[in-house]
């Protein structure tokens, strides 16, 4: 087969990219708070431009191929800024389906006397593009997911700090379920704290986590051992009826771990251990 | 062959384990540690693994080894200055050395020992006593 649409291309790439441009600033979609219309150009006219390189090779199946890997990559830079930017996941996608229209447009201009040629000129562009538009999206998503990623982990590390009481006592609020991974940086954070600041003591609180189930309760067990491990001791505190009630009802253990009601006992019997005494000032 | 040395400072001995530690290693200081208690009837064993930054299971069962039989021996093992992520990893092999005591460095793990030795001391005037053996076990 003839590579017939490379040549309608190569020959007429102004006026593809002129119809690609106006169909694009047609479409409602398009965002231009978002983009301007200068950048929406340069980047179309760069992928325009790739593709027809590309389309020369006459391979318009494999998108893994080589001569491919400009216009994926162009693609996925496009579709990841967009991500960032804020564009919707239909707004990406038109980018590139809206060539789709623009390059069947001029080519019914070239081929009007050829209607056999045209339709599987136009089947076989017309696939090309769609995996295209696939590659848009996966990209797209992608972007959406480290957004996400990044936005989790900020949470998790503003929401354990450590914090120094007192001399020698640390306190953890733990705010929000505890799964395996926010244990692990709250463990992290816990131990490297007790080594830099050399303390005795840490209190765990809990009166911000929703629900203790078995595995939440294995979880702190692991922490309260690392803290011996290390050297300190560990008090849960915060333990609010509902909870002590569920540790109950499941059969958890928490025999080797020292448990307060509220924050303030903590404290109070870490200043015990560390002979510390808190007095009321008289008046005189 | 490489040996650590263990240092005898009064009734305890103390023991700096400055390398990364492999097996044949951690089974000759299990073995010298025990004949040291014996030879010099120490009260304590203070292991400071402070440079110890990578231990296994192999390594975790020694140091319990080494606890119960210095307490069957009559001496105390205390390890201090453990790294946080040899104490996650200890608690993930599901290690928690129960029976050993720790410290957070050297100094503190001494103090610990002599408080533990002047109990000892003390037992007959049983009511303090008893009171800051609670206040440990905890």
């Amino acid at each position: 087969m003839s590579n017939t649409t490379s040549k309608i291309l190569t020959k007429r790439k102004k006026d593809v990219l002129q119809v690609w441009v106006e169909n694009q600033a047609e479409d409602p979609a398009v965002r231009e708070d978002l983009m301007a219309n200068d950048e929406l150009h340069a980047q179309s006219a760069e992928l325009l431009n790739s593709f027809i390189e590309a389309i020369k090779s006459n391979n318009y199946e494999d998108i893994e191929a080589p001569e491919y890997y400009q216009v994926t990559e162009i693609i996925s830079g496009i579709s990841l800024t967009r991500a960032q930017l804020g564009f919707s996941p239909r707004e990406t996608a038109t980018f590139v389906l809206s060539l789709k229209r623009s390059i069947i447009q001029i080519l019914q201009e070239e081929l009007k006397e050829d209607q056999s040629t045209l339709i599987s000129e136009i089947l076989r562009i017309s696939d090309l593009l769609d995996s295209l538009s696939l590659v848009t999206m996966e990209t797209f998503i992608k972007g959406r997911e480290e957004v996400i990623i990044r936005q989790s982990s900020e949470i998790n590390e503003i929401s354990t700090p450590v914090i120094r009481v007192w001399e020698g006592i640390l306190a953890l609020p733990i705010i929000g379920t505890l799964d395996s991974e926010r244990t692990q940086v709250v463990m992290e954070n816990l131990l490297q704290e007790i080594v830099n600041s050399g303390s005795s003591t840490a209190i765990l609180d809990i009166s911000g986590v929703p629900t203790v189930d078995t595995l939440v309760a294995q979880h702190l067990i692991k922490t309260v051992n690392a803290t011996r491990l290390m050297g300190a001791e560990c008090i849960i505190s915060g333990i609010r009826p509902e909870i002590a009630q569920t540790i109950v009802h499941l059969g958890i253990d928490l025999a080797g771990v020292q448990t307060k009601a509220t924050l303030a006992s903590a404290l109070q019997y870490a200043f015990r251990k560390s002979n510390l005494v808190v007095a009321k000032k008289k008046n005189s | 062959m490489d040996r650590i040395p263990i240092l005898k400072m009064g009734p305890f001995l103390l023991v700096t384990i400055q390398v990364d530690m492999y097996d044949r290693l951690a089974l000759n200081l299990e073995n010298d540690l025990i004949i040291m208690v014996q030879k010099n009837g120490s009260k304590g064993v203070l292991i400071d693994i402070s440079a110890v930054s990578i231990v296994d299971s192999f390594m975790g069962r020694i140091i319990g080894n080494i606890a119960t039989m210095s307490r069957i021996m009559d001496a105390e093992t205390i390890v201090v200055g453990m790294q946080p992520a040899v104490a996650i990893t200890l608690v993930e092999l599901g290690l928690p050395l129960s029976g050993v005591h720790t410290a957070l460095n050297v100094e503190k793990g001494m103090a610990l020992l002599q408080k533990k030795l002047a109990d000892d001391l003390t037992e007959d005037s049983e009511s303090e006593a008893e009171m800051d053996d609670n206040d440990q076990s905890e």
